[in-house]
Order: C-alpha cells, then sequence, then structure tokens
C-alpha cells in the first residue's frame, strides 16, 4: 500500500494561506488511514490542534473534518463536493494523489497537503512501514528471489552487494537491512541461487518516471 | 610484440610486480594542486589512481585532474562511479577520456552520498560496478555502445578495472559479484585494504581455487596510517574495513608512529608479494600521500621498472 507520514503541525500551520474563514480537513480512509498518518483519527486530532491554534491567535476560522474511503476515486468525493465548495481551503490528509486528484475535481479550489507520500511498503509492525517497492513498471522479483533489489538495496543494484555491505547492514545506515543479504539468503533457501547470476543490466528504466509520465488504460474499456 | 592500450596493462602483462598509488583531486580549481602532488610520485609508482568524487565530496572531475597529471608524465588510472552520472555522462566520460588519452579506468558503484555534504542529492546508479565494466569492454571490444549502437569513429582504447573488498561478509555473495565482474570484462582489481592478512590469504585462496587470478590482476590495497586514531575510525566507521586489534594494538606500543606505520604498509606488502596471484599492490596513504615513496623504497620497490 501507499505510506504516509502526517507534516508536522508547525509545516502545515505554514502552508495555511492568513486571512481564511473556514479550514476543510479531508482525510483518506484508505492506505494512509492505515499507515496512521491521514485517516479519521488524524483528520479529528488535526481539526483540534488548529481550532485550538486559531483561537489562541484570536482568528475566526471555521475549522470542519471529514473523511472519505478513497480520495483518488470519484465515486467516493462526489459525497464532499459541497462541503469542499463550502470551505474556503482544504487539507487533503491523502498521499499526494488524492491531493491531486481533488485539484482536478475542484479546479478553483486552494488543496493542500497534510501527508508526506513517503512509499509503497508493507506494515512490519505495530506502527512500523517498510519500503518494499518503487512501481518501476517492469517487476524483476522473478530473478531476484522474490526481494527487490531496486527497492531495497539503497543503490538499486542489480548485479550484487557494494563493498560496503556488512553484518547484514547497509553502508547508509545500520538501521536498513543489506538489501542483496536479503536477496542472498532467500535465493539460498529457495535454491535460487543459479538465478542471481542471470540477470543482465543495465536495467531499463523506461517503465519507471524516466520514460516520461505514466498512465494506462485496460483495453477492455477502451476499444480501437 | 603485443600492443598495449596502457603502460599499466603492459607491466601487468609483462609480469612486473605493479606499484599503483591514490591522488585526490582538490576541492577547488587549482591545476598546481595536481602538479605538486605529481613531483613527489614521479619514479616511484607506475600508475596513480584519480579518484571520482571519493566519500561524495566535490572535488575537481577526475578526467580533468588525470590530464593535468598525464601531461606531468604521470600513468593515470580515472575512476568513474555510477553515483552522478548516468549510463549516457558515463559513456560519453569514458569516449572523452580515451581522446585525451588516459587510458586506464577503474569502474565503482561509488559510495553513497550520505557520507559527503550533499546529502540532498539526487543519486543515480543508473549503471553499477559491473555494468560500467560492461560498458567499458563492449564499447573498446565491439566498438558498441551499451543501447547497441555501433560507434561512428575509432572505439576507445581502455584497460578497465575494477574494486573488491575481500573482507566483506558474507563471503560467498561477495564472490558472486567479483564473479560477474570478470565475467563482464574486467582487467585488473584493486583491493579494499587490507590489515587482516589471515583474512586476505583466504580471500586469494579461494581466487585461486576458482581460478579468478588467472582471468585477472590482483592489485593487493595497503593504506599506510600513521595515527591510533586513524585506525580506530576505519574500524567503526569506514563500511567493510576489517582493522584487527592487533593492528590497533601495534600502532599503540610505538614510539614512533610514523615509522611504525610505514613499517607495518612495508610488511604488509612483503606478505602479499609472496601470495601466488597477487600482482601488484594499489597504495592509498588517505591525508598522508607524501608517503608514498618511502613506503617504496623501504618496500624494495624503488626504481620502478622502464617500459
Amino acid at each position: 500500500m501507499i505510506v504516509g507520514k502526517l507534516k508536522d503541525v508547525a509545516e502545515i500551520k505554514e502552508m495555511l494561506p492568513e486571512d481564511i474563514e473556514s479550514l476543510l480537513i479531508i482525510g483518506c480512509g484508505t492506505c494512509v488511514s492505515v499507515s496512521l498518518a491521514g485517516g479519521e483519527r488524524e483528520a479529528n486530532s488535526l481539526r483540534d490542534l488548529l481550532e485550538l491554534y486559531y483561537s489562541s491567535q484570536g482568528q475566526d476560522v471555521r475549522v470542519n473534518a471529514t473523511t472519505i474511503k478513497r480520495q483518488c476515486d470519484d465515486e467516493f468525493i462526489e459525497t464532499e463536493e459541497l462541503s469542499i465548495e463550502g470551505h474556503d481551503v482544504v487539507l487533503s490528509l491523502a498521499c499526494g494523489v488524492g491531493v491531486q486528484h481533488l485539484g482536478i475535481k475542484h479546479p478553483e479550489k486552494i488543496i493542500l497537503p497534510g501527508v508526506n507520500t513517503t512509499f509503497y511498503g508493507r506494515n512490519a509492525d505495530v506502527g512500523e512501514w517498510e519500503e518494499m517497492c518503487l512501481g518501476c513498471g517492469d517487476c524483476i522479483l522473478d530473478d531476484f528471489a522474490g526481494v527487490c533489489p531496486v527497492a531495497r538495496c539503497s543503490k538499486s543494484l542489480i548485479h550484487g552487494p557494494c563493498g560496503g555491505s556488512q553484518d547484514g547492514k547497509c553502508e547508509v545506515d545500520d538501521e536498513i537491512d543489506c538489501g542483496w543479504e536479503l536477496i542472498y539468503n532467500r535465493a539460498e533457501d529457495t535454491g535460487q541461487l543459479d538465478r542471481l547470476l542471470e540477470y543482465e543490466g543495465p536495467k531499463d528504466w523506461s517503465t519507471y518516471r524516466d520514460g516520461g509520465v505514466r498512465s494506462h488504460k485496460n483495453p477492455e474499456f477502451f476499444s480501437e | 610484440m603485443a600492443e598495449y592500450t596502457s603502460k599499466l596493462e603492459q607491466l601487468l602483462e609483462e609480469g612486473e610486480f605493479v606499484v599503483c598509488s591514490e591522488m585526490g583531486p582538490p576541492i577547488g580549481a587549482d591545476p598546481e594542486f595536481i602538479r605538486e602532488k605529481c613531483d613527489d610520485l614521479k619514479g616511484y609508482v607506475d600508475a596513480v589512481n584519480i579518484t571520482d568524487n571519493q566519500t561524495a565530496i566535490i572535488r575537481m572531475s577526475s578526467i580533468a585532474a588525470a590530464k593535468i597529471a598525464m601531461e606531468e608524465g604521470l600513468e593515470m588510472i580515472i575512476q568513474v562511479t555510477g553515483r552522478d552520472r548516468n549510463r549516457i555522462g558515463i559513456q560519453s566520460d569514458l569516449l572523452g577520456a580515451s581522446a585525451l588519452g588516459l587510458r586506464n579506468v577503474l569502474c565503482l558503484t561509488g559510495d553513497h552520498q550520505c557520507f559527503g555534504n550533499d546529502e540532498d542529492a539526487k543519486n543515480v546508479f543508473d549503471l553499477d560496478s559491473v555494468s560500467i565494466i560492461k560498458a567499458c569492454q563492449q564499447m573498446t571490444e565491439e566498438g558498441k555502445l551499451i543501447n547497441g549502437n555501433e560507434l561512428k569513429t575509432e572505439p576507445p582504447e581502455l584497460y578497465y578495472g575494477g574494486a573488491h573488498n575481500p573482507f566483506a561478509d558474507p563471503f560467498e555473495m561477495h564472490m558472486m559479484k567479483l564473479e560477474k565482474k570478470i565475467e563482464a570484462g574486467m582487467k585488473f582489481i584493486q583491493t579494499q585494504c587490507i590489515y587482516n592478512l589471515e583474512k586476505f590469504d583466504y580471500w586469494m585462496e579461494e581466487v585461486r581455487k576458482r581460478g579468478l587470478h588467472e582471468k585477472c590482476h590482483i592489485m593487493a590495497g595497503i593504506l599506510p596510517t600513521r595515527s591510533v586514531k586513524a585506525l580506530k575510525m576505519m574500524k567503526k566507521f569506514v563500511a567493510g574495513m576489517d582493522v584487527p586489534d592487533y593492528t590497533i594494538e601495534r600502532m599503540e606500543a610505538a614510539d614512533d608512529k610514523k615509522a611504525e606505520g610505514v613499517q607495518m604498509a612495508v610488511d604488509i606488502i612483503n606478505h602479499v608479494k609472496e601470495i601466488e596471484g597477487v600482482r601488484g599492490v594499489h597504495l592509498m596513504p588517505v591525508a598522508w600521500e607524501e608517503i608514498t615513496p618511502v613506503v617504496v623504497e623501504k618496500a624494495n620497490l624503488y626504481p620502478r621498472p622502464e617500459v
């Protein structure tokens, strides 16, 4: 899923325009809700904080919060259309996708981001998320025993570890596992070591952002 | 008589025990900085590596600095990392280096930018060390770029190598990478600096078992140092360095640290010189470059052969 992190309140205050009369905080009930960054709980507590902030400043700002199932999908945002139009500014707690989708649907409304979209990751433990995928557009997990060298090696190396890998840790930070050691161990456990020698780079990056802004259509819906 | 791409290749191919050293370009644009360093090294080493923004700190480009040093009469080895340039930039630079007469290349993945002063930079790593070696091989031997297109004028003349860390664990995983580099065409290796001789001996034994020493020339990395602090720093902070406690204890016990540092380097050189498959040494006295001639003389590696 898409993982996010709620921005610091100080940064959010900084980006909010002065002299607004109303602010709508919209949480997103899917990915960022699961990563405890921008769901209903965060939207409501941010509302309380900002209300307190504005009243302490003697500013009369109406702050409301609502949460919709998915901000990246028309189906779910339609229900909030009136509410969005009724506020000066919207602070979206969705990932960058949701923030922009709201902007497309409300061309004249200022939509601000309240969350930093961090990565595509998994829930590693309670309150802990780990990056697993880069969305490169050309999955090569079959060549690497199911562990992604592109997302899980700090240098996205595809021919093996760098010299900085030591004791299973990455040269960038002791907290980061060496992606190549994970690949190697899993390849060994699953009897696929030979395959690691086969992959020939360099990787084709044209399916990633390097090929330009991406979009795709399902042919079922678009006949020639 | 065989035609060689570079003096370094000739020396290695003709069986000389080669001495390389390393030079860091200035953080600035002064060519005199390079010329002065060249004076110290002339006659004492066969070839000099010139680093490519090592530890991700911005310096004069490796190719520019190498060109200046080459004009002073030194045989140079440019370094190319994949951190800062993609396949377009790297191949273009390799063509340019060859055109300038720079014929030796050390192909490296590159330190992560978090080690330098530009942690907020975007890294590239489009090519890793294996892919850079492969690019050199394809351009020089097939006259082709990575994309398969043929070069339209003379191909570059390059003698290309890579690095390896004999102390990195797990051993087999790093050997796999080494074999990939050799498969890609790597002609020579300069190893990570050696302090742990037992481990280095073991690595060489494995190298010989696999016949890798017959496929590429191995130069042992030597890092003369003059302080306990430096040794402890390397042990603790330099990724992949193996500094045994006995090395630190030896330096601690020495009254004259500089003399001990030189002697330690000489002892390691004398040890590796006797190992089958070790074809030379690569001296990298970080922040103590002026000691290179002293070490070379004391290790009885002076004078250097004429070619």
